[in-house]
């Protein structure tokens, strides 16, 4: 049986090439980079490339590069590292997020108001899955010191303005003193391949993205912290990683990292002729953009034409090229997700039956769905391996699927 | 996958799925704004046991909205008690059709828990009916 796999937003196979150095790496650079002699040297020196790798990436400077373990660690650095870092004031910090953050975020931040460490306002997205920059700046309090947005939303795929978000946050800060300053995180883990991941251009002070959503390696992650941005280390040791993160360095991991980030600078350059190291994707879409964006078009297009009572989730264009997320009307999404694997077909639900809790998706109820709609939504993420056939399989068996799991509901109307 | 060849078993081919046009006791439990409704269906027949008349569930049909392990909860639940007397289909427990599907994982618990009360609402359902005609 042919095995399709559409589930590139919770994990993406190995690049082959990521791969290969990483297995040649794991021979040559065993040492420790904080050694002084040769082993370690030649360890550091494949720890300060893939930092440089990541500098150019972020259009940053390589000390505000701190490698982490993944996505979830940096998202903790940063919240609870900002938070704890700042200077104690008389009043409690307050951090402003969205509903439908990863929980990597929001969790983080409903901890921090648990334990009486700060207070949080959790924007509700649009109906379409937006965050506004207006829903930012209406809330914006005294005792705001940090924004977390983030930036492709990981289950419905819709982007954020981030930028704009920035430059509001810039204008706020200008207006107050630097002891009054507001920081802001963007989680870009789903963001990192297809959108523009300049620093300067988003107008961000931190910044998180893994590895493992891109073609490299589980288990090595980046936090951009912006010189100046006050940090408190939460992994407690040695000095490595600038004092933000102790820890011998994950050398292989950062060296996978470093050549799955190579191979979409390389395709974003290809595309850049005549500009200077700049990679705005808003100017420059990859050939890769543009054949994922076309076959998700495809698939969004058949499956609502096809299937009654469907319907997508997120914005129709301000989404990942990569990313459909449909729900289905009477029809729960775990049972069509084994029903998809028994034929080989790969993806993944909203409901509430694949996370081990009785409620659906977070982030489908805080776009307004009901929960009876968002236990029937899947989600399907294209990439490098999806082909034309892949889709047209996928188009040809979910009308089944469908059909077939609603046939055995109490609510069947046929 | 994370369920066992028995879930899969009946998830692919569920046993007594459908409805009995003309019931004699319907159970409907469950909240489509959780994820899960089972709809139980049964036919009551009488039939002698040691000298004594006794109910039976003759027939049993299924329909099921919900996830792998409430479907398979569902069909193994129609199984047991195919055939059984009222009370013997009574004394069915989450626990024994947790353990005819060899394992549940703990999330999936819920499921044999709502079979069981789908099961004991639909006799509920006849008895009422029952005692309402005489």
């Amino acid at each position: 049986m042919k095995k399709i796999y559409l589930d590139y937003a919770a994990t993406t196979p190995l690049d082959p090439e990521v791969i290969k150095v990483m297995n040649l790496g794991m021979k040559k650079y065993f040492g420790n980079p904080s050694s002084v002699h040769s082993f370690g040297q030649e360890a550091r020196k494949v720890l300060e490339d893939g930092r440089k790798t990541v500098a150019f990436y972020l259009d940053c400077e390589s000390d505000e590069v701190i490698f982490t373990s993944g996505g979830s660690e940096s998202d903790n650095l940063a919240i609870c590292g900002l938070i704890e870092a700042l200077p104690k004031a008389g009043h409690l910090p307050h951090i402003i997020t969205s509903e439908f953050e990863h929980h990597a975020v929001l969790d983080t931040v409903r901890e921090l108001v648990k334990n009486g460490q700060a207070e949080a306002t959790f924007i509700k997205p649009t109906g379409s899955g937006l965050i506004t920059p207006e829903s930012i700046k209406m809330a914006v309090k005294k005792n705001t010191v940090l924004v977390s947005i983030i930036y492709v939303n990981n289950e419905i795929g819709t982007v954020q303005p981030i930028r704009e978000i920035g430059k509001l946050i810039e204008v706020e800060n200008k207006k107050r003193s630097k002891d009054q300053k507001i920081y802001f995180h963007t989680d870009a883990v789903q963001a990192a391949e297809f959108f523009e991941l300049g620093v300067r251009y988003l107008h961000v002070d931190l910044l998180t993205f893994t590895a493992h959503k891109i073609y490299g390696p589980k288990g090595t992650g980046v936090l951009f912290v912006k010189r100046g941005t006050p940090i408190r280390r939460q992994i407690i040791g040695g000095a490595q990683e600038f004092r933000k993160r102790a820890g011998t360095e994950n050398v292989i991991g950062v060296l996978g990292l470093s050549r799955a980030l190579g191979r979409i600078i390389e395709e974003k350059a290809d595309k850049r002729s005549g500009r200077q190291n700049k990679l705005l994707s808003e100017l420059s879409e990859t050939k890769e953009t543009c054949r994922l964006r076309t076959l998700r078009d495809h698939l969004i297009d058949e499956i609502l034409k096809i299937i009654p009572k469907s319907r997508l989730n997120g914005d129709r264009f301000r989404r990942s090229p990569a990313n459909a997320n449909i729900s289905f009307e009477n029809a729960e999404g775990e049972s069509i997700l084994l029903n998809l694997d028994l034929l080989g077909i790969a993806a993944s639900s909203g409901s509430a039956c694949t996370s081990g809790s009785l409620l659906p998706s977070h982030v489908l109820l805080s776009i307004g769905l009901p929960p009876e709609i968002a236990h029937g939504s899947i989600r399907f993420t294209l990439g490098r391996q999806t082909t034309v056939a892949d889709i047209d399989y996928l188009i040809e068996v979910l009308p089944k699927i469908v059909s077939k799991v609603r046939k055995m509901s109490p609510f069947n109307e046929d | 996958m994370i369920y066992s060849k028995e879930v899969m078993k009946h998830f692919k081919s569920p046993k007594n799925l459908g409805e009995i046009k003309k019931p004699d006791g319907v159970g409907t439990v469950g909240n489509p704004r959780c994820g899960d409704v089972m709809k139980l269906y049964i036919q009551v027949g009488v039939r002698e046991n040691l000298g004594k008349k006794e109910e039976y569930v003759k027939d049993i049909k299924f329909q099921t909205l919900g996830c792998g392990a409430a479907i398979a909860c569902s069909s193994m639940t129609t199984e047991l008690v195919k055939g059984k007397s009222l009370s013997e289909a009574l004394k069915i427990s989450n626990k024994k059709i947790t353990a005819a599907l060899g394992e549940l994982p703990p999330a999936k618990y819920h499921c044999s828990i709502l079979s069981e009360e789908a099961i004991k609402a639909a006799i509920k359902d006849y008895l009422n009916k029952k005692n309402a005609k005489n």
